[in-house]
């Protein structure tokens, strides 16, 4: 790695680094069948969750009287069967879908905006102010932010459910952007000492231009694979939340609160667990894949 | 390696300090108080109960008369439950959640640490990706959907095992079967992930090259030279993993409705029990802090490069 650095940068120090950078993470990640697959079934299930709510016969809060808590059929259309209330199970677990994934989305771009600044600024500043920042970090690592996010679910009811929403994306992000910080701090340390960043600053590069020419490429493959891999965590705890009746609220709907309202009616109805569960884990289970893939496609030993 | 233990117990007091100012802001910042009830009380009585339980004061005051409570060993009395303190009620949920927790932890350590061996010592093998595909579900199969599964499977379709609750005056073990693997499983997949990833990389190490060299049988390399050194990390999970598994299986006590302190916490956070939420975040706190300090000072007796000769 270290001689590709040294024969490229005097020459065509930006292009032709930064292209040979992705382009083989690219190629490395293609070639692994389970983060290909997992590649699809993503794409699959953010058009469903995007668009499927709109295109499907019913509505996630539309309530059939007559049919309430009936097993899945063809009839009506009812793919999924419906719930306690009846309503349908396609769009109701097409709705959540969306919902967790954007509770997961939102919150991780939380915790990166938070992470990354707090480590970026933490590691190119160094000495004391490092030092400080990190300190802060430790500290708020051995708090149960687990109960934190509880106290503040339970202390802080909003009477709209979107509000509500946006307040657990709030929650969770504030959470999670220690590891982030950490990541991202140790980077930028590792990177202010690397040869290329030393033969740009020598080659009349300025401070901006180092930053976002050479080390954010450099550290937004660490950043990446967190995010992916942190999605799932997220779907995770909001469903945890959900669970304990503190996530989201009526008449919104999410894959930990369809699975939570599924287990109540498991004997009866075990088709209100099953749908919902088999949802999740298909799509945890295809962003693990593809953050385990891009975690080897992005490794720098691996290259 | 004492005077590091002391140094990080010192500094552990403020960072308690910070907790337990922050939950107490938080909570106090909140509407509504423990007193608020649906059933109106009439305001007299209400100003009365404040006052009994020093709400009337100022928060800062307020915490500083906690933070004096604590340091005489007095958590306070609970403000749901008035004729118990909040020891009382931890004292009631610690024994579940203790055992729920060691047990989870102690089957997640010898099956997860046995299949992330298993894995590494057959990299690339069909046992490999066996243990790999098991820890990946694992790890996407939440507590809230194998816990009801479990049930659903164990207890009332074949009627082999009780699926809730746990018998007071006639304790039982089977009870605590499917509670524990069920918390036990996500810690197995995660478990073994490590064990395999820092097996893989104690089997490439010069030690490991060196007893083989020396003609060690194989499954002493394996258990006396690259063991040791390959469960640092897994130790360095395990310490504050089992605080969490002892002190907040929220789920798992909710699904098969035991009478832990994971459970006591929901219902105190829902009922705005200042003191009883207080008691078990220190508690949480506290249990991190120390199994922390566990697990490092662990990492030393097994590592040998940090020991001092």
């Amino acid at each position: 790695m270290t001689d590709i650095l040294l024969d490229e940068t005097p020459l065509a120090p930006q292009v032709v680094k930064g292209r040979s950078l992705w382009e083989d993470a690219r190629r490395r990640l293609m070639r692994n069948p389970a983060a290909v697959v997992s590649l699809y079934v993503l794409a699959v299930l953010v058009l469903l969750a995007a668009f499927g709510p709109f295109l499907w016969v019913h509505k996630y809060n539309e309530i059939f009287p007559d049919q309430v808590a009936i097993a899945p059929t063809l009839a009506d259309m009812h793919l999924l069967g419906t719930d306690t209330v009846g309503r349908d199970m396609v769009a109701r677990i097409l709705f959540g879908l969306g919902i967790s994934l954007m509770v997961g989305a939102a919150a991780t771009l939380v915790a990166l905006t938070i992470g990354v600044a707090w480590g970026a600024t933490a590691g190119f500043l160094g000495g004391f102010v490092d030092e400080a920042m990190m300190r802060f970090v430790d500290v708020l690592y051995a708090i149960p932010f687990v109960f934190f996010v509880i106290v503040l679910m339970t202390v802080v009811q909003l009477d709209d459910a979107w509000a509500n929403l946006l307040l657990i994306f709030m929650a969770i992000g504030a959470v999670e952007w220690l590891t982030m910080s950490r990541i991202v701090r140790g980077q930028a340390i590792s990177l202010r000492r690397r040869e290329f960043v030393e033969a740009a600053r020598a080659a009349g590069a300025t401070p901006l231009q180092i930053v976002f020419r050479h080390i954010v490429p450099n550290v937004l493959g660490p950043v990446v694979v967190f995010a992916t891999l942190n999605i799932p965590v997220i779907i995770l705890t909001e469903s945890f939340l959900s669970f304990i009746g503190l996530g989201v609220q009526e008449p919104l709907t999410s894959l930990g609160r369809l699975i939570k309202e599924g287990t109540d009616q498991m004997v009866t109805s075990p088709w209100m667990l099953m749908a919902p569960a088999a949802t999740m884990l298909v799509t945890l289970l295809a962003l693990n894949f593809l953050g385990d893939g891009l975690s080897d496609a992005l490794d720098p030993k691996e290259r | 390696m004492l005077t590091q233990a002391v140094r990080r117990l010192l500094v552990a007091v403020p960072t308690l300090l910070c907790i337990i100012a922050g939950a107490f802001f938080l909570m106090h910042a909140a509407p509504g108080g423990p007193f608020t009830k649906e059933r109106q009380m009439p305001p007299e009585i209400e100003r009365r109960l404040e006052r009994q339980y020093g709400l009337d004061l100022p928060v800062g005051e307020q915490l500083q008369r906690y933070v004096g409570g604590l340091l005489r060993g007095d958590l306070g009395p609970s403000m749901v439950y008035k004729d118990k303190t909040v020891a009382d009620i931890l004292a009631e949920g610690a024994p579940t959640s203790a055992l729920l927790g060691l047990g989870a932890m102690s089957l997640a350590l010898l099956l997860g640490g046995a299949l992330g061996v298993l894995a590494a010592v057959r990299q690339n093998l069909a046992q490999d990706y066996a243990v790999m595909a098991l820890a990946i579900v694992g790890v996407c199969l939440p507590p809230l959907v194998i816990g009801p599964l479990m049930q659903l499977l164990f207890g009332i379709q074949w009627s082999l095992l009780p699926t809730s609750g746990l018998y007071r005056d006639e304790f039982r073990a089977s009870y605590l079967v499917l509670p524990i693997l069920t918390l036990s499983l996500p810690l197995i997949a995660i478990i073994s992930r490590l064990m395999r990833a820092s097996m893989i990389e104690a089997l490439r190490s010069n030690a490991v090259r060196t007893a083989r060299a020396k003609g060690l049988p194989e499954a002493q390399v394996i258990w006396r030279h690259a063991l040791p050194v390959a469960m640092l990390p897994v130790i360095s999970y395990a310490g504050p993993a089992l605080a969490g598994a002892m002190a907040g299986s929220f789920v798992v006590e909710t699904v098969f409705q035991l009478p832990g302190i994971g459970k006591q916490f929901v219902l105190a956070a829902g009922q705005r029990d200042y003191t009883m939420v207080m008691g078990v975040v220190l508690l949480y706190s506290v249990l991190i802090i120390v199994f922390n300090l566990l697990a490092d000072l662990a990492y030393r007796v097994l590592d040998p490069r940090t020991r001092t000769p």
